[in-house]
């Protein structure tokens, strides 16, 4: 049976002899290589339920009185977005589900990313020959945050208005084209034509999944075409060759339990663990806002840079150059997207090392790439934990003025002290293995 | 009755029968290497399996109930549970059903030859040219230039040129100031330690121009203020009025944006005392009408919501 129908395939593809190198295609094992699998799967699971969301979202506008079955909101004038996505959430059967999983999704599916990227830096696998696989995974990155903020934008809550009004004045910041730019994307001014939440929708589900796609594929073309990155773990394991469980039968089961693991996962989220009560918002109104407003978790590193920066604007007399919101929101970013996606060239340019690497680097092995990663993480991170100060502020009742001002300080200092205290602990590190073995 | 006690039988012995031995075909050499045979575990995945099936049912079930067909809890834990057996199913297989082979595979290589050839190829192809220079620089100025054309109906999305649709507001002399449900709002009404949000009559409330707070700053008629709702920095609602905590370190009250916390002092003309934005909140001049209601006085201080490049302050 099985023979006939691989038969029938090959005669007709000619594939036989790729399926059967591919059936045996090998994994090396460690448990951090999984992190950009879950990612993957993430991805499945976003298109999936995805697709059964845009069965029922209105890309629309136009207002709207409500009539529907939630009775707080009797009576209030929305737009039929926001509508659709409450007639989903409350009243369609598996629908309320469907969504909770698909955001929860995406938070996961961000944070494997992002997990995924810091393992790939720290163990050098970024380098020469993957280096153009790791700037494709950044390129992912970003756009996922954008994919992010797109979906929960379209909906047209009170937050995700808020959110659409800090992104319009990003774009309008940008130097000398940024109102162009602005006025270009929301067909007017804020909060745009009536045609700008058509536009994000088709962004939403159309243009930047395809995007991810064609990224995605690259990105497992060409790990696949120059095999996977190993530790040294035994003599076995070398710059020449890679000792791993084939794809068939061995690794078949375990990828298939993972990909389950995170359906499970996100199923069991999206069930028990509320996340964005749209309801509980309200619709946007542009003269309305909320207090202690948050985005999803992926976006806080740019809340709180938006926050952090002191208040200005680069003026030239009388006339504003660059208005405040370009440094945190626009600049800040693109530094770190620079930095990142050009730190396998620079690397290669100081060290002057430009072989060819498939065996890791334990983070310790590389002392002064492990120090500055991990002071450049800790300035990001301190910028993010920024954005939660007012949180603090609430459970706390630290002042928030005086949080703003400690930042202010600390993101510069603090990843100085990293720096020096992570540069010593991988040399005493590698100093207390040579004890060992000696 | 016997029926079903047939069934069961026939289950139990599909179940844990041994099934006909198949004659095997033995080949001179396996490619995947031979293991024994574990029936307990096997047994456990059958088992697992059954949950899944369980729970797929059991999800369907509380689906078609309509009561339970709104309980999100229950149909996510159904199928996050279905998921989850089935999990601990591939990884029973994993561990004790499958051989798990350790196969070393050659890194593959560079072809420094098959480059040269590349190249050689794409050299010698283009011999027949006497200007390269030319001709490669007139192909790329003239596909550019294609390209450039196939992107300009891109500019149809917005008034991308004119942006002055950015400066206009509702606000003109003598327009009455409404509060939410349209009714026109008396300056004695306006109370101290108040925040009321206020929109320009018969004028459309969805514009950035559109929304003002009012806020009483001193006693009478000229104790009364409004701004432009929209803070300055990113577009946001400013939403808070603090009051000041302590009256003899902080000054009077402020107008607070939630977004990222500027702060405005509604007593010095709006000004920034504190957070990212870089203006001045822009003020509306107010006059009161023979009913005693608020009017516009003019327009704004200055232009209204987030600043963009090249705007006058
Ligand atoms: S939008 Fe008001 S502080 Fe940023």
């Amino acid at each position: 049976m099985i023979r006939r129908l691989v038969r029938f395939v090959d005669q007709r593809s000619g594939g036989a002899p790729f399926v059967r190198k591919a059936l045996r295609y090998v994994f090396p094992d460690h448990w951090s290589f999984l992190l950009g699998e879950v990612a993957l799967y993430c991805f499945i699971l976003l298109v999936a339920t995805g697709v059964y969301l845009t069965l029922f979202f209105e890309d629309s506008r136009s207002q709207t009185v409500y009539h529907g079955s939630y009775k707080p909101l009797q009576g209030e004038t929305m737009s039929r977005a926001y509508e659709s996505v409450l007639h989903l959430s409350l009243d369609v059967k598996a629908g309320l589900l469907m969504r909770q999983t698909h955001h929860w999704a995406a938070n996961v599916f961000l944070a494997a990313i992002l997990l995924h990227v810091l393992r790939v830096f720290f163990t050098g696998a970024f380098r020469k020959p993957r280096d153009l696989t790791y700037v494709i995974g950044l390129a992912m990155l970003f756009t996922a945050f954008l994919e992010g903020y797109l979906g929960y934008s379209m909906v047209d809550d009170l937050l995700s208005g808020m959110g659409l009004a800090i992104g319009y004045s990003v774009a309008l910041s940008l130097p000398v084209i940024g109102a162009n730019l602005g006025l270009l994307l929301w067909g007017g001014p804020f909060p745009g034509s009536p045609s700008f939440i058509p536009r994000i929708y088709i962004a939403h589900v159309l243009i930047f999944p395809l995007l991810i796609i064609a990224l995605l594929t690259l990105h497992l073309v060409l790990v696949a075409s120059r095999h996977h990155t190993q530790f040294r773990e035994s003599p076995k394991t070398t710059e020449k060759q890679v000792v791993g469980i084939p794809a068939f039968p061995g690794q078949a089961p375990r990828s298939l339990g993972l990909m389950f693991a995170v359906f499970a996962v996100l199923f069991l989220l999206g069930g028990l663990v509320q996340i964005n009560p749209i309801w509980l918002w309200g619709p946007y109104h542009v003269g309305e806002a909320t207090n202690g407003a948050q985005p999803d978790w992926y976006l806080g590193w740019l809340i709180g840079a938006l926050r952090l920066v002191p208040g200005f604007d680069l003026t030239v007399g009388g006339y504003t150059l660059v208005p405040n919101p370009f440094w945190g929101g626009a600049l800040f970013p693109v530094v770190i997207l620079f930095v990142l996606a050009l730190w396998p060239w620079a690397e290669r340019r100081v060290t002057g090392d430009d072989a060819f690497h498939n065996l890791l680097e334990r983070p310790r092995d590389n002392a002064w790439r492990t120090s500055l990663g991990a002071a450049f993480l800790t300035w990001i991170f301190l910028v993010f934990m920024s954005g939660s100060a007012d949180r603090v502020t609430v459970w706390l009742g630290l002042d928030y003025s005086a949080q703003i001002w400690a930042y202010r300080v600390l993101i510069w200092l603090v990843p100085l002290l990293v720096f020096f205290a992570v540069r010593r602990a991988c040399r005493e590190l590698l100093a207390w293995e040579q004890i060992r073995s000696d | 009755m016997s029926r079903v006690k047939a069934l069961l039988i026939a289950a139990v012995v599909l179940l844990l029968g041994r099934g006909r031995p198949k004659r095997e075909r033995r080949p001179e050499h396996r490619i995947v290497p031979p293991g024994p045979a574990d029936r307990r575990a096997e047994n456990l995945v059958l088992l697992l399996f059954g949950g899944v099936t369980a729970c797929g049912v059991a999800f369907i079930v509380f689906y078609a109930i309509d009561k339970l067909g709104h309980e999100t809890q229950w149909l996510g834990l159904a199928l996050g549970l279905a998921f989850a057996l089935l999990t601990l199913a591939c990884i029973v297989i994993a561990r004790r059903l499958v051989v798990t082979e350790e196969l070393p595979e050659p890194y593959p290589e560079d072809h420094p030859d098959e480059v040269e050839t590349i190249a050689e190829l794409i050299d010698e192809s283009g011999s027949r040219f006497t200007r390269k220079r030319l001709v490669t620089l007139a192909g790329a100025g003239a596909l550019g230039t294609l390209g450039l054309a196939a992107l300009t109906p891109a500019a149809s999305l917005g008034p991308a040129l004119d942006t002055s649709a950015l400066k206009k507001t509702p606000w003109r002399r003598g327009r009455r100031l409404v509060d939410e449900s349209g009714k026109p709002i008396p300056a004695a009404d306006i109370e101290a330690e108040a925040f009321y949000t206020a929109y320009p009559e018969g004028a459309d409330r969805e514009l950035i121009g559109s929304p003002l707070v009012v806020v009483r700053i001193g006693p009478g008629n000229a104790g009364v203020v409004a701004y432009s709702k929209i803070c300055t920095h990113a577009g946001c609602a400013i939403a808070l009025y603090r009051k000041p905590t302590f009256p003899d370190t902080q000054p009077g009250p402020a107008l607070v944006c939630p977004c990222h916390y500027s702060s405005f002092d509604p007593a010095k003309n709006g000004k920034v005392i504190f957070g990212p934005a870089g203006r001045p909140l822009p003020r509306l001049p107010l006059e009161i009408d023979g009913e005693g209601n608020l009017r516009a006085a003019g327009g704004f201080s200055g232009p209204v919501g987030p600043s963009w490049s090249g705007v006058r302050r």
